[in-house]
């Protein structure tokens, strides 16, 4: 028995069948993230955990208990915000500590908890502060503190970062990986950033129009794709996907007669860029990105009328140059196949199991 | 330069005038207060005289203020404290809790008050007399609370739209029920509305006239009910009845001095921050 259990969780907002018998198993400690598109499903999958948004069918268990029917204030869990939610009116202090005096717990263990906690945050001189004499980032840690001091069965996460600027939030992500590190608590953690789901989660979930994709760890889905949505929805540069059709000289590249009336997904770190002549695909260079560390180039595969654009990415800097021609090779046993339904049928992703 | 200083000075003396416009009954009324009969009834007026107190002790000894100084007290605090306990829940689910229909039900509530009291005069009084009920403070209160509702709901309402629904949200991780969050997230934040509110419908109560003469005489009467007996087939006995007014209204011009600021928000709907 898993210590947080989904068992067919369903949700319909007026008709629209938001969230499709979800089953999911968490084990204690795990750091598991929900991602997807938006419109997936995932916050309110995270709100339906909460107690925020009812649950319209299916169960849902914690450690042991079922909470399905129980009130977000009984479930002992503890959320942070998107927007943080702080309470405007009070302190820093106050703000972490009001869960704990709504529990009459005692001042002096309120005190130290409290204490405690701004310590690993870092808020210690910002405890007599309200939150709008806050920075973002300062706001964002005094949410979290909240959380923390509950010392709750789960932390939930909804897309926390999203509100912080690009250099805030890779640092912030960093500290929450060292924060679920030291207190190994279970957490959920919601974002659309795949990012931030491949760099945390012990565990990812894959969400697409309510239902469950694919849930492995970050390495085994970029690895093992269960289908195309997962293929191109982690990793980046995307995936390259070409339907086979389009592609010629496949047969080399896959074997003789194997190659499937579908797509064929290879990854840019996994497509070669050869001077002309070379490599098993002709093309010409559309486009050239240098961004420093990599560098991804663009070609222009196949006949002129229906050419596809594969993307390929290396750590070298190249002298290409936008026109230039190109032979494209594809890394052996690198390659996913997919059939016209968007499965995983071969290749690499196919040596998953099941 | 020039246009500007004639703009001001054109805008200021125009609000001048119109506060005199405004205030001039009330100052008229304080005067006349102070004055005998005969000088209350002198043509041309008299603005300058000797001002005594004849007026205030024959009110005193006609009829008794303080009992319907307590009365009016009563039905406006029990009113107010009413309508706020009913309203305010209501408000709370509206506010956070809306649906398609939400708008329409504060449209409807909204529009009780468009009709004139007087359309539902004869179904109130044969009600309230099949009850028993006339000329009690029951009867009072529980008219004054129903007319005063609409408009707390709305306010309220309108006070609480402006309190971002993941506060209580996060309220409600943190253990609170649903007490928890009005104690502890709503009163605080929304206090200046509730504030504005409950003094808005005090004086509103305070200042009822019409169901306090159509449903109370002697012994719920409030000090409207002082007010207009004095308005008797005998005449008018101005001077009496500037006293009486200016007794009536007093308290609660000192309670709305001491609270303008709430209550100036309250009547802006907080537009003015």
């Amino acid at each position: 028995m898993s210590f947080l259990q989904l068992n067919g969780v369903e949700k319909m907002f007026g008709n629209l069948r938001a969230i499709k018998g979800v089953n999911l198993s968490i084990e204690k400690g795990e750091f598991i993230v929900f991602v997807g598109p938006s419109g997936c499903g995932k916050s309110t999958l995270l709100r339906m955990i909460a107690g925020l948004t009812e649950i319209d069918g299916g169960s849902l268990q914690l450690d042991g208990r079922d909470i399905t029917r129980l009130p977000s204030s009984k479930r002992d869990l503890a959320m942070v915000f998107q927007s943080y939610a702080l309470y405007p009116h009070m302190s820093v202090f106050d703000n972490m500590s009001f869960a704990l005096r709504l529990a009459n717990v005692d001042k002096a263990v309120i005190q130290q908890k409290v204490q405690r906690a701004a310590e690993i945050l870092n808020l210690t001189q910002y405890l007599q502060r309200t939150p709008k004499e806050l920075s973002g980032g300062q706001r964002q840690r005094v949410a979290i503190g909240r959380a923390i001091v509950r010392a709750p069965k789960v932390f939930l996460f909804d897309e926390p970062l999203s509100n912080l600027d690009a250099a805030l939030r890779g640092q912030t992500r960093v500290e929450i990986a060292k924060l679920h590190r030291d207190l190994g608590a279970t957490t959920i953690y919601v974002t659309h950033d795949q990012v931030e789901a491949m760099t945390l989660a012990d565990r990812v979930v894959v969400l697409r129009d309510g239902a469950i994709e694919q849930v492995g760890s970050p390495l085994d889905l970029y690895d093992r794709p269960a289908n195309q949505f997962v293929a191109q929805f982690i990793g980046t540069p995307q995936m390259n996907v070409v339907d086979t059709a389009a592609l010629p000289g496949l047969d080399a590249v896959v074997g003789a007669g194997q190659v499937p009336d579908g797509f064929i997904g290879v990854r840019p770190e996994n497509v070669i860029v050869r001077p002309a002549g070379g490599g098993k695909i002709p093309g010409h260079v559309e486009l050239i990105e240098s961004l420093g560390a990599d560098t991804l180039i663009y070609a222009q595969v196949g006949a002129s009328d229906h050419g596809v654009q594969l993307v390929a990415r290396q750590a070298e800097r190249t002298g290409l140059r936008p026109g230039d021609a190109v032979g494209l090779d594809i890394m052996p046993a690198s390659f996913h196949l997919f059939d016209r339904q968007g499965r995983t049928v071969g290749g690499a992703g196919a040596a998953r199991a099941a | 330069m020039h246009m500007k200083n004639m703009a001001l000075i054109v805008r200021t003396v125009s609000a001048w005038l119109i506060t005199l416009v405004v205030v001039f009954p009330l100052i008229w009324l304080v005067i006349t207060a102070f004055k005998t009969e005969q000088q209350a009834i002198a043509v041309p007026p008299q603005l300058f005289f000797a001002p005594t107190m004849e007026s205030f002790e024959e009110v005193n000894l006609r009829s008794d203020y303080l009992h319907f100084a307590r009365n009016s007290v009563i039905t406006s605090l029990v009113s107010t404290v009413l309508g706020l306990a009913i309203a305010a829940p209501a408000a709370y689910s509206m506010a956070f809790f809306r649906t398609r229909k939400t708008r329409d039900i504060l449209m409807w509530m909204l529009s009780t008050k468009m009709m004139p009291a007087v359309g539902a005069l004869v179904p109130v009084y044969v009600m309230a007399q099949t009850a028993g009920l006339l000329d009690s403070l029951t009867a009072l209160i529980v008219v004054f609370t129903l007319s005063n509702l609409p408009i707390m709901v709305w306010m309220l309402y309108s006070g609480f739209k402006d309190i971002p629904g993941d506060i209580l949200e996060a309220a409600r991780m943190d253990g609170a029920n649903v007490w928890g969050e009005f104690l502890h997230v709503i009163r605080p934040l929304a206090m200046g509305t509730l504030a504005s509110t409950g003094l808005l419908c005090l004086v509103l109560a305070w200042n009822e006239a019409f169901w306090s003469l159509n449903l109370s005489s002697a012994k719920a009467g409030t000090l409207a009910t002082l007010i207009a007996s004095y308005s008797s087939p005998e005449g008018l006995f101005w001077a009496k009845l500037s006293a009486a007014s200016l007794m009536a209204i007093a308290p609660i011009v000192v309670v709305g001095w001491f609270s303008q600021k709430q209550l100036v928000q309250g009547l802006t709907f907080g537009a003015v921050k």
